[in-house]
């Protein structure tokens, strides 16, 4: 049922995620310059980049939340279905496929964005009950489990407000999983987090990539993404500038872009 | 002064008061069920489904409400269509109605308003964690967007609840024996304008008191979340759990 007429294009039918040739403008300005990436089943791909470089914008043009200019996106072997609007942005076509696509693909955002009138259990119950229907007993079920995982259980009843910067990234991270994503996004998860509060939430998400989840993770920490990832990209200038094994490129990096990057954040 | 006189005239100037107060929850209850859609559709990017929300909040704001009271009560009585309507005339033919027709309709410019300013207030990011997790735009308005746009607009809606209370006087001007109408009618007959009109304003005083604290209780319990956690002798401060 999911895989539909075009699954084959592009040989992407068995990736989590095939993006092809991405651009995006702002105005007059092109941020994304043509990206392509392959994620299958299990990998962790670290985006690395200077700001400006179009990291945050390539992220969010994965499930929408911006939409890109020109370029194709497969999840599942599935495209999204898109038609160029007069201003020439990318307009999904069908709302409801979208939706469906994105209760598939979780996101954790560098500001939580969790709902700040609920407590941190109906923040994990709602999405569940609301998109998949699940009855609430199991919703509530399900995420205490993940409450109890991420290290929270004993903060449920608590208001977003009440807790740490770390605390909610990591209940964010728990209302994400809610949903079984099969392709995690995290947009730099740690970016607004005091320094001592980091760790916690790198560590929540090593647990997951251990798991073998599928993650693309666009971030600052560089000792997380030499550590954590299987793949690491480096952007420059809305174009990829350099791809590979992450020893590879923290080691040995090719570009001179890259090797000033790494040489102004490892002194 | 003479306190006796007002004592004589507080059992009919209640009379009125119920009246008025009938006359505020009816038309703040519909107020608000016009204001729900207006506001939803003057919040949305899109100019045509912009536009007449704005025509009709325009009107309701640019005139007197006395104004519109007496074209819905003398005006609408013109048409034939109207007089002659079997559904419609029973219902407009009715000071009444015609007052509760009124004063939801202006109101309900004035809450749409509120409203829309509350639903821009929304953090973007609340919305792009709703959409992110696959939720359709409708359930992410009503779980999200309003839940959190009516905590913010409650401050401001209590507001517009208490300058309806003292707008609805104005009912009194097609024979409708509202407070001060009765107070009026009142002073026909004893000719006591101080004595009664103090007391007619002594009573929408009290009302006032009693909104404003209903409203404060209001506020309060819909605000935990904004609060600083009370510390509990169980759990402790959060933070320093961490």
């Amino acid at each position: 049922m999911e895989a539909e007429a075009d699954a084959a294009s592009a040989g992407a039918a068995d990736a989590v995620l095939a993006v092809e040739d991405i651009h995006k403008h702002f105005g007059r300005i092109e941020v994304l310059r043509g990206i392509s990436l392959t994620a299958h089943t299990g990998d962790v791909i670290a985006i690395l980049g200077s700001s400006g470089s179009g990291k945050s914008t390539f992220l969010r043009c994965l499930n929408f939340l911006e939409t890109p200019t020109a370029g194709r996106i497969h999840l599942h072997g599935e495209e999204i279905r898109t038609r160029a609007d007069r201003a020439g942005a990318l307009r999904p076509t069908s709302h409801r496929q979208l939706t469906r696509l994105r209760a598939r693909v979780g996101m954790v955002f560098q500001q939580f964005n969790l709902w700040p009138h609920m407590t941190v259990l109906a923040n994990l119950v709602e999405a569940p009950r609301r998109v998949r229907g699940m009855p609430r007993a199991e919703a509530v079920e399900k995420a205490e489990a993940l409450l109890e995982k991420v290290g929270l259980a004993d903060r449920r009843h608590y208001y977003p407000a009440h807790l740490s910067g770390g605390q909610q990234q990591r209940a964010a991270i728990a209302r994400t999983l809610a949903m079984d994503p099969e392709l995690i996004l995290f947009d730099e998860p740690t970016s607004a987090l005091d320094p001592e509060l980091v760790g916690e939430v790198l560590t929540v998400m090593e647990s997951l990539a251990a798991e073998g989840r599928t993650m693309l993770i666009v971030t600052h920490e560089m000792a997380f993404a030499r550590d954590v990832s299987t793949r690491t990209l480096f952007l420059h200038d809305g174009r990829v500038e350099e791809e590979g094994p992450p020893d590879d490129l923290f080691s040995n990096p090719r570009s001179e872009r890259l090797r000033k990057f790494l040489s102004r954040l490892l002194t | 002064m003479n306190v006796e006189v007002m004592i004589e005239a507080l059992p009919k100037l209640l009379e009125g008061a119920w009246l008025s107060l009938q006359l505020l929850f009816i038309s703040g209850f519909f107020g608000v069920l016009i204001a729900v859609p207006l506001a939803i559709a003057r919040a949305s990017q899109n100019t045509a489904v912009k536009a007449l929300p704005y025509a009709y909040i325009f009107f309701f704001r640019g005139t007197p409400l006395l104004v519109q009271l007496f074209l819905v009560y003398y005006g609408l009585a013109q048409f034939a269509f109207i007089t002659e309507n079997p559904i419609l005339w029973p219902i407009l033919r009715e000071p009444y109605w015609c007052a509760i027709i009124t004063f939801s309709l202006h109101t309900g410019a004035y809450i749409a308003e509120i409203l829309r300013g509350a639903i821009q207030a929304v953090p973007h990011g609340e919305i792009e964690a709703a959409r992110a997790l696959g939720m359709r735009r409708s359930t992410t308005m009503g779980r999200i967007v309003l839940p959190c746009a009516a905590r913010i607009a409650l401050p401001a809606y209590g507001n517009e609840l208490i300058l309806m209370l003292k707008g609805s006087a104005l009912a009194s001007t097609i024979t409708l024996l509202d407070l001060t109408g009765m107070a009026r009618t009142i002073i026909a007959r004893n000719y006591m304008p101080l004595e009664t009109f103090l007391m007619a304003g002594v009573i929408y005083m009290t009302i006032t008191f009693v909104l404003v604290r209903g409203l404060r209780f209001i506020e309060h319990r819909t605000s935990a979340h904004m609060r600083p956690r009370p510390t509990g002798p169980a759990e402790g401060n959060p933070a320093a759990a961490e």
